[in-house]
């Protein structure tokens, strides 16, 4: 690719490095304009619905009355918090796809003091021990793939998403140790009636998003602003300078993942005690790794995050909406999301790279 | 760059906002005024799963057909979890103008006692269901139907089948052994399962049964795996309580009959489907619309049975053995004018005794404790007017062989 002489290939693949902003602005504005014809084109062949009022709908869905309007931010707030406990282990370069399970096993903890403790210690306790036992599950679960790659190098990513599967399953074993009534599957709503180990401030939503507000703003300076924060950088961009200047690698990939896991616990607390009051396998629906998504489109930008998490729930939320008003199964909604989420990453790579064909080919093809 | 995404985004998020400034108002306010007229109705129905899952069609099939035959509006929300997620998607659906909301799994239950707490003035009803006779409150309600008498039906039909395998020598009598693949160790799979075993045993005396658990209640490939295995393990004839089409795929590869559940796989199962038992929820869909239009009480239990439609058998199979119809209708009579019961304690042993007495857990509690004696005039009184609508029978009679008791 560096020399000229060697056979060229049919394309080649060039970083840029002076696109103005402007130009920038416009690819995006065209990308997700692109994105929405190409939904009104599928929309139109397959259902025959008019897209502007699918659009309309997808709104509604989200923002379309005050309730929903709180809905859409206590999701967001959840996602939100789950990118963002992702993203210092993204940004040192460990490949945590493990915030499925550390999200479960911090609602399984959470889940596991308001049945265990409900009857032996004031409410106030049992919510104290409730944190404390989430973060610390959390943190353990991101704590041992982080120890299995400092003292083994081990590979991190197959190492985290094996651990999804066992906090999977140990959630599946205590449903059954905890199921009412006997036989059922289902652990049902918990302490329903004493209300002991539900977090709640003002109304029912707004504890999430104070906390997602709380652990956006703390993140943003944790990353850019602490000695913390800049040894990760250093860490991800090259191990060997960092070892080089002095500093304890592997040190720097556990405390990180601690943290990483912790906040991962932390979601699994909100999940539990301030929103479901209950634990299923599925409390956490996919968003450990959805997160990933979110956290890496944001381009690991905390405050970029929140708008980024906003694009993935607003989509979500208009999704459901629409399979609820014009009779469609949720699966189209989801090739909407597809098409969507298709152009606007493809746009980023044009954004970054740029293509230059090999002169004597002429005929010209299409990039996405 | 980073700042640009930003930027693109949150000019999105601005406009959203601002529409959504304009939106939201208007919306309440069509709400408000739809609530305030008590003799519309709008119906809304909360299901777990969507279409694919054969136990929500069965429920969205029946919206559709009582909805449409009373020519009431109403709004079916799809996918929605056993989480909180179903008390906003209740709530929502009282914001958009219901003032009866149903809803269709058992994990649903707590949140919407809770949403109808919160709404006083709008009917929630939840089938399967076990808390609406202990909570007390006017406007939640549980529905089921006596679908044990549907499972014996069918049962009559296996039993007739494998009389007719032991009549052409295919088997002998003692290998007369079905096999049952069960969700969980739940109530309502147990009731299932047990009558229709004894249905079976009323027509075949020397049938068996080897029971099998697959612990979700949607699992195709364990499903297949249970149906598999039992096959295997020398059953001759299978039937199941889960809601894919694994189990009836692996009796049709296999050439073994089998009997379905929630509505005919024959589709799948052309050369060996004998019959399906399900619950018609239309029947009480109708009561329910009809009650808040004419301003009647709504039962905080109901159970539907035989005769009012909601326990139905569809047509038989191909395979069915000659005479199944006729004995199934002699059985139906049976059942109906009261003559016949299912748990009938002479029928059946535990442990080697008849059963005298039994404590049921009717009212659910975390000590899984017996509360309510349910042997009445000589037979287990299963979803009893006096009790609930759920079932309840959870015992292990003799001659059925569970496999695998982890779920």
């Amino acid at each position: 690719m560096n020399n000229d002489k060697v056979r060229e290939p049919l394309f080649h693949i060039v970083k840029r490095d002076n696109f103005s902003t402007k130009r920038a602005w416009i690819v995006r504005a065209v990308a997700i304009l692109l994105a929405l014809i190409v939904c009104a084109i599928v929309t139109m062949l397959l259902t025959g619905d008019n897209p502007f009022s699918i659009y309309a709908t997808i709104f509604k869905g989200a923002f379309g009355t005050p309730r929903k309007t709180w809905i859409t931010f206590q999701n967001l707030s959840i996602l939100l918090i789950i990118s963002l406990a992702l993203t210092p282990a993204f940004k040192m370069r460990f490949w945590n796809i493990g915030g499925e399970g550390q999200v479960l096993i911090g609602a399984l903890a959470s889940a596991a003091c308001m049945i265990t403790l409900a009857d032996k210690v004031p409410n106030w306790l049992v919510i104290v021990i409730m944190i404390a036992a989430s973060l610390c599950a959390g943190a353990i679960w991101g704590l041992i793939p982080a120890a299995l790659k400092a003292k083994w190098n081990t590979n991190e990513t197959l190492s985290t998403l094996m651990m999804n599967y066992i906090a999977t399953q140990l959630v599946a074993y205590f449903i059954i140790v905890w199921e009412v009534p006997k036989g059922s599957g289902t652990v049902g709503m918990i302490n329903a009636n004493t209300n002991i180990g539900w977090i709640q401030v003002g109304n029912k939503y707004l504890l999430s998003i104070i906390v997602a507000l709380l652990v956006t703003i703390g993140m943003y300076i944790y990353l850019n602003y602490s000695k913390h924060g800049y040894e990760i950088s250093v860490v991800g961009e090259s191990e060997r300078t960092a070892r080089y200047v002095g500093m304890k690698v592997k040190k720097v990939i556990m405390r990180t993942m601690i943290l990483s896991g912790a906040l991962c616990g932390l979601a699994g607390l909100l999940l539990v005690g301030g929103i479901n009051h209950t634990i299923t396998t599925t409390i956490s629906g996919g968003q450990g790794f959805t997160a990933v998504m979110v956290s890496w489109l944001a381009k690991f930008n905390p405050i970029t995050m929140v708008f980024t998490s906003l694009l993935i729930v607003f989509l979500g939320r208009g999704a459901s909406e629409i399979s609820t008003a014009f009779g469609l199964n949720q699966s189209f909604s989801d090739i909407l999301t597809g098409i969507i989420l298709f152009f606007i990453i493809g746009c980023e790579f044009f954004i970054t790279y740029k293509v230059n064909f090999r002169k004597s080919v002429k005929e010209d093809k299409e990039n996405v | 760059m980073k700042k640009l995404t930003a930027l693109l985004l949150s000019l999105l998020m601005v406009v959203s906002l601002v529409a959504c400034g304009d939106k939201a108002p208007a919306a309440s306010t069509e709400a408000n005024a739809e609530a305030s007229s008590d003799v519309k109705v709008k119906m809304g129905f909360i299901c777990l799963h969507d279409e694919n899952s054969t136990y929500d069609l069965n429920f969205i099939n029946a919206a559709k057909e009582a909805c449409e035959k009373l020519g009431v509006e109403y709004v079916i929300k799809k996918n929605i979890p056993e989480g909180q997620e179903c008390y906003e998607a209740a709530s929502e659906l009282v914001d958009d103008g219901c003032n009866i909301v149903f809803a269709d799994s058992f994990g649903h239950e707590d949140y919407m006692i809770q949403a109808a707490k919160d709404n006083a003035n709008v009917q929630f009803a939840h089938a399967t269901g076990t808390k609406a006779h202990t909570e007390g409150l006017k406007n939640y309600h549980n529905a089921f139907a006596s679908i044990y008498e549907g499972r014996y039906l069918a049962g009559i039909a296996a039993g007739m089948k494998l009389n007719e395998m032991i009549e052409a020598g295919t088997i002998t009598a003692d290998q007369a052994k079905m096999g049952y693949i069960g969700a969980f160790t739940y109530a309502e799979v147990v009731s299932g399962y047990t009558s229709f075993f004894l249905g079976a045993r009323s027509v075949c005396p020397s049938v068996t049964m080897d029971v099998t658990f697959t612990g979700s209640w949607y699992d195709e490939t364990a499903e297949k795996e249970g149906a598999n295995k039992l096959i295997e393990g020398g059953c001759v004839l299978i039937s199941q309580h889960a809601d894919s089409m694994g189990a009836p795929t692996a009796c049709e590869t296999a050439g073994v009959p089998n009997v379905s559940y929630n509505g005919s796989t024959a589709s799948v199962a052309p050369n060996t489907f004998i019959v399906s038992s399900k619950i018609n929820w239309a029947p009480y869909f109708e009561l329910l619309i009809n009650s808040v239009k004419e301003g009647k009480e709504i039962p905080a239990d109901w159970t539907g049975t035989i005769a009012t439609g909601s326990v139905q058998l569809t047509d038989l199979g191909t395979v069915a053995a000659a005479g199944t119809a006729e004995a199934i209708e002699a059985a139906k009579a049976k059942l109906n004018d009261g003559s016949l019961h299912v748990f009938d304690v002479s029928t059946f042993t535990v442990e080697g005794a008849n059963l005298t007495s039994y404590m049921a857990d009717v009212d659910t509690d975390a000590a899984y404790e017996g509360d309510h004696e349910v042997i009445v005039d000589g037979y287990f009184d299963e979803s009893g007017a006096a009790f609930r609508s759920a079932p309840y029978f959870s015992l292990n009679i003799d001659g059925i062989n569970l496999l695998d008791t982890a779920f």
